[in-house]
């Protein structure tokens, strides 16, 4: 293995740059050094101008995601040596606005996340001095896998909808919708479900699969979406079917 | 008021997006909705440190166990250094915040009966911790911020840094920060204040801590004339992985794990923290103390009997008998992180581990509260040093920390500003003063011959030899020469970045101000203290001295910028101080 | 809001040519034009059926023009694509439980191609008889 590898990293200025550009850079490549080692060793030794967010360097914070060759992912989880002997282009989450380098703008998730009602959703809600809510490990896998979601947004950045058409919820939100649906404690499917039958919910989703694919922690947000489209669809049908009394 | 300089006014403002800050703002949207809430935080709140936190909450469940046993293994457990009418408070109000939690969503493990489940942790005679897998931090933060999106009376400014505290007439009127993505920088107005803003391990070379974790709110606090306490007690985690100091939960221990030296032998029955069991035995071996622990695999290093590496002396953390199903079911992330950062499968290999700092006893001082003595600043969490961690943290009691100190804090910082006047005129006068430094001084100024990542290479390998597991007076010192030195060379640092927008050259020249000023107290109170307790290991002074250190230490800024120490009693209610007894 | 001037990247016409997956997924897309026109083929060629051996040699005679004949063979492929990747979705986009076991996914896509064996089997029977 070459002792260096060259990085082509996106460079863009808003207030100078009508458009972002490639800038190249050799960083040291060792076994146990990562796409963020490469662009730390950029910013501290080489062009302390380079913008980048970064946080944990353990995959849990979910600040660190760019793209990889392409590719979206948490480039404190990707090693450089998987790249040798490069070049590797290290370019800004896709399907977001580059606000500057290698940060992008997530005001639009955060935007989105609310929407789906992401808390416990109960009409009765117990005191504390009652004790815990009873849920059994049966009824905690149910959720788990969709608990999971760090909120790194590289399902955002791999979904060719959102890219296409940057109203759609998004797998993120949905997983995280259908994660407190599943949960035992709450009551609240039928408000998220009046948010997510919204053509811009479910029904945006084309089934890609390309958010599964990518998600670092296995969350597996597109078989939460097409759970949730079966689920709609029944309501649906229920809805249609029975009068209003029985529903 | 001139318009841009001042950009909102709260009643209260909470500083840091963590578990402590988050926790705060629910609880003034809950107890006072007609409040007017802001949280601000350097990231987005999902990103917060919290989020690595992975072995568990610690809260008085089980039918066997009680809150004086909590209490005194937390007592015991800080070297009889902490409050013990803070530590009574936290242990009464622990279970109660963490039942909130579950209330909230909060994905607690759970006992087949639908229970909550608790597991053994180092120091703790009972099993009192909970926890959500190994993940615990990461569940517990993403709950907080989920459900603070509930309340239209919480703002937030993501992205925004803080960089100094608006204060007049011994009174907080608010902080003037810059927003990172416009680079703008002006005054939010509060009549509360309330610091949340996690650790500083940043400060040294090789820590589990994250990037962001470079002290701003200590920093904040202590140029604005609140002094900060106990600030020598670092701890040492005894589990980080070489190289990149990830954390290695105690949870592996607590679930079985051994701890080898370069010889297979469980090497922690040397000292004194009792006889090998093939079962894990509370307080004993591998469930001690943190800091009798890093201590103890410090002297395996200095015997030869560590196993060096090309990042260092390492020993072994053993997880091999326990089985592929029980790692899979209790220790997911660590099989996940040994797999990833070291190459190696802890179901059939030894995972190498090394002390790593982890985190800040001091901080900030506060009352029981989470009053500053500054009238209008709050703080909580590890910010702040209340104290219920004393010289030595327990495993597993800093999480409930953010949410009991967190909550009533907030109540606190609340109650102060529903009677609190608006800010005076005069804050507009300062707004402009720290514009004025930050574009001339900084955003400004040309890179000169100094660097900032060089400065605080040089910083942090000073604090790793002079505030290491082991102290003595010459190091530290000589250390304290050394940062000295080095607040002059960082007024030569220039900017290289002009851009305004997303400007992270200038945040890291920020944070390294904030990091000299917090090695300096670190080590200015560890030339001070002359004994040796808990975390706080002196050569030369090797004993515990009850009789002049059963004290804080609180350091605060002179005018000139040295520091000056004072002493406050610590407050024993039913725990006399004693020996501190594991393993027998 | 950001007051910045972010700037937004194009999503480039041939995004789908750029990445094998996405590329996978439009043709599985596409894949439904020809699940239809088979369709359709199938139901010309009831009608032809119906209306008698005149008629039908007319309709065998244009079915196996070239053009046709390509058209089938591209749309069978397809249709293979079609049956294939939706088949290996199924477990994902439905938990399948046997009382309170969920049901491991290999067995899922395979229950389904067992399913279509029989159906194809049935098919074939009334043909061949």
């Amino acid at each position: 293995m070459a002792d260096s590898i060259r990085l082509q990293v996106t460079r863009y200025r808003p207030d100078a740059d009508s458009e972002p550009r490639l800038q190249e850079y050799d960083v040291p490549l060792r076994q146990e050094l990562t796409v963020l080692d490469g662009l730390n060793h950029i910013k501290n030794e080489v062009d302390t101008t380079l913008s980048f967010r970064w946080s944990c360097r353990m995959g849990i914070c979910g600040s660190c995601g760019m793209n990889v060759d392409g590719e979206p992912r948490l480039t404190c989880a990707t090693f450089l040596s998987d790249y040798a002997p490069g070049p590797v282009r290290v370019e800004p989450l896709a399907n977001f606005p580059v606000v500057r380098d290698l940060v992008v703008d997530l005001y639009d998730f955060m935007e989105k996340l609310p929407r789906v009602k992401p808390w416990i959703i109960r009409d009765d809600e117990r005191s504390v001095d009652d004790g815990e809510y009873l849920q059994t490990p049966e009824e905690l896998d149910a959720y788990k896998q969709f608990s999971m979601c760090i909120n790194c947004m590289l399902c955002y950045a791999a979904c060719p909808v959102y890219g296409l058409d940057p109203d759609f919820i998004g797998p993120a939100a949905i997983a995280l919708a259908e994660r407190y649906d599943l949960d035992s404690r709450d009551r609240g499917a039928r408000e998220r479900l009046d948010v997510l039958i919204e053509h811009e919910g479910v029904w945006g989703c084309t089934f890609v699969g390309e958010c599964t694919r990518v998600c670092p922690k296995h969350v597996d947000p597109a078989g939460a979406i097409q759970r949730y489209k079966l689920k709609a669809a029944k309501e649906s049908v229920k809805a249609f079917l029975l009068p209003r009394g029985a529903r | 008021m001139s318009e841009g300089l001042v950009r909102a006014a709260h009643d209260v403002l909470i500083v840091g997006g963590g578990a402590a800050g988050l926790r705060a703002a629910i609880a003034i949207a809950e107890t006072e909705p007609r409040l007017d809430v802001a949280v601000v935080s350097k990231v987005y709140p999902m990103r917060s440190h919290t989020v690595s936190a992975e072995g568990g909450a610690a809260g008085v469940v089980a039918d066997d166990d009680t809150l004086d046993e909590h209490c005194y293994d937390t007592v015991s457990g800080s070297d009889w250094l902490a409050d013990q009418d803070a530590v009574e408070a936290f242990v009464r109000e622990a279970p109660r915040e963490l039942l909130q939690l579950e209330h909230w969503g909060c994905p607690w493990s759970r006992r087949p009966d639908g229970r909550i489940a608790v597991r053994a942790f180092g120091g703790m005679k009972k099993k009192r911790t909970w926890f959500a897998a190994d993940k615990t931090g990461f569940h517990m933060l993403h709950t907080l911020f989920q459900t603070t999106l509930k309340y239209d009376e919480v703002t937030r400014y993501d992205e925004v840094f803080v960089t100094r505290l608006l204060v007049d007439d011994g009174r907080v009127h608010g902080v003037v920060a810059v927003g990172l993505m416009t680079g703008k920088i002006q005054a939010v107005t509060a009549k509360a204040v309330l610091l949340c803003t996690g650790g500083c391990g940043k400060v040294f070379p090789f820590t589990t801590n994250a990037n962001i974790n470079t002290g701003d709110g200590m920093t904040l606090a202590y140029r604005a004339g609140a002094p900060l306490k106990d600030m020598e007690f670092v701890q040492y985690h005894p589990t980080g992985l070489p190289f990149t100091g990830i954390l290695i939960t105690e949870a592996a221990r607590a679930e079985g794990g051994w701890l080898l030296n370069r010889d297979g032998y469980r090497f922690l029955q040397d000292y004194d923290l009792g006889k090998p069991t093939p079962e894990p035995q509370l307080r004993s071996m591998e469930l001690g103390p943190r800091d009798r622990i890093s201590q103890a695999i410090y002297h395996e290093i200095e015997l030869g009997r560590a196993v060096g590496t090309a990042y260092g002396d390492v020993v072994h953390l053993d997880l091999r008998h326990l089985g592929a199903e029980l790692i899979d079911a209790k220790l997911p992330f660590v099989r996940e992180l040994c797999l990833k950062y070291e190459r190696i499968d802890p179901v059939t290999e030894l995972i190498p581990v090394r002390p790593v700092v982890h985190y800040m006893m001091g901080g900030v001082h506060t009352d029981i509260e989470g009053a500053t003595p500054l009238a209008g600043l709050y703080a909580a969490g590890e910010t702040a040093c209340v104290s219920i961690n004393g010289a030595n943290r327990l495993g597993s009691n800093s999480l409930p920390e953010c949410l009991v100190f967190g909550a009533r804090a907030g109540r606190a910082a609340a109650e102060y500003a529903a009677s609190a006047g608006p800010a005076p005129a005069v804050v507009e006068a300062q707004t402009a003063d720290e514009v004025r430094r930050l574009e001339r001084d900084l955003l400004g100024k040309e890179p000169g011959a100094e660097r900032t990542s060089a400065i605080r290479d040089e910083l942090q390998a000073t604090m790793e030899d002079a505030a290491g597991i082991y102290r003595t007076g010459p190091e530290m010192t000589k250390g304290l020469d050394t940062l000295r030195e080095l607040q002059e060379r960082i007024g030569n640092v220039g900017i290289a970045d002009t851009s305004r927008s997303f400007n992270t050259e200038l945040l890291a020249a920020l944070e390294l101000a904030n990091m000299l000023d917090l090695g300096e107290c670190i080590l200015q109170c560890g030339l001070q203290r002359e004994e040796s307790r808990g975390a706080h290991q002196r050569t030369d002074f090797p004993e515990r001295d009850d009789q002049r250190f059963l004290v804080h230490q609180l350091v605060h800024r002179n005018a000139d910028g040295t520091s000056r120490i004072e002493h406050l009693p610590v407050t024993i209610t039913r725990w006399t101080p004693g020996e501190r007894v594991y393993g027998r | 809001m950001t007051e910045v001037r972010v700037y937004r990247r194009p999503v480039p016409t041939w995004w789908w040519v750029r990445k094998r997956s996405y590329f996978v997924f439009v043709m599985r897309e596409l894949s439904s034009l020809f699940v239809a026109w088979l369709v359709v083929y199938l139901l010309m060629f009831l009608w032809a059926v119906g209306r008698g051996a005149s008629v039908y040699g007319d309709f065998l005679n244009w079915a196996s023009t070239p053009w046709v004949v390509l058209l089938n063979v591209v749309a069978l492929l397809f249709l293979a694509l079609h049956v294939v990747t939706w088949f290996n979705l199924t477990p994902q986009a439905m938990v399948v439980k046997l009382g309170s076991r969920p049901v491991p996914a290999a067995l899922v896509i395979a229950s389904q191609y067992a399913g279509l064996l029989v159906v194809s089997a049935i098919v074939l029977w009334l043909v061949v008889r």
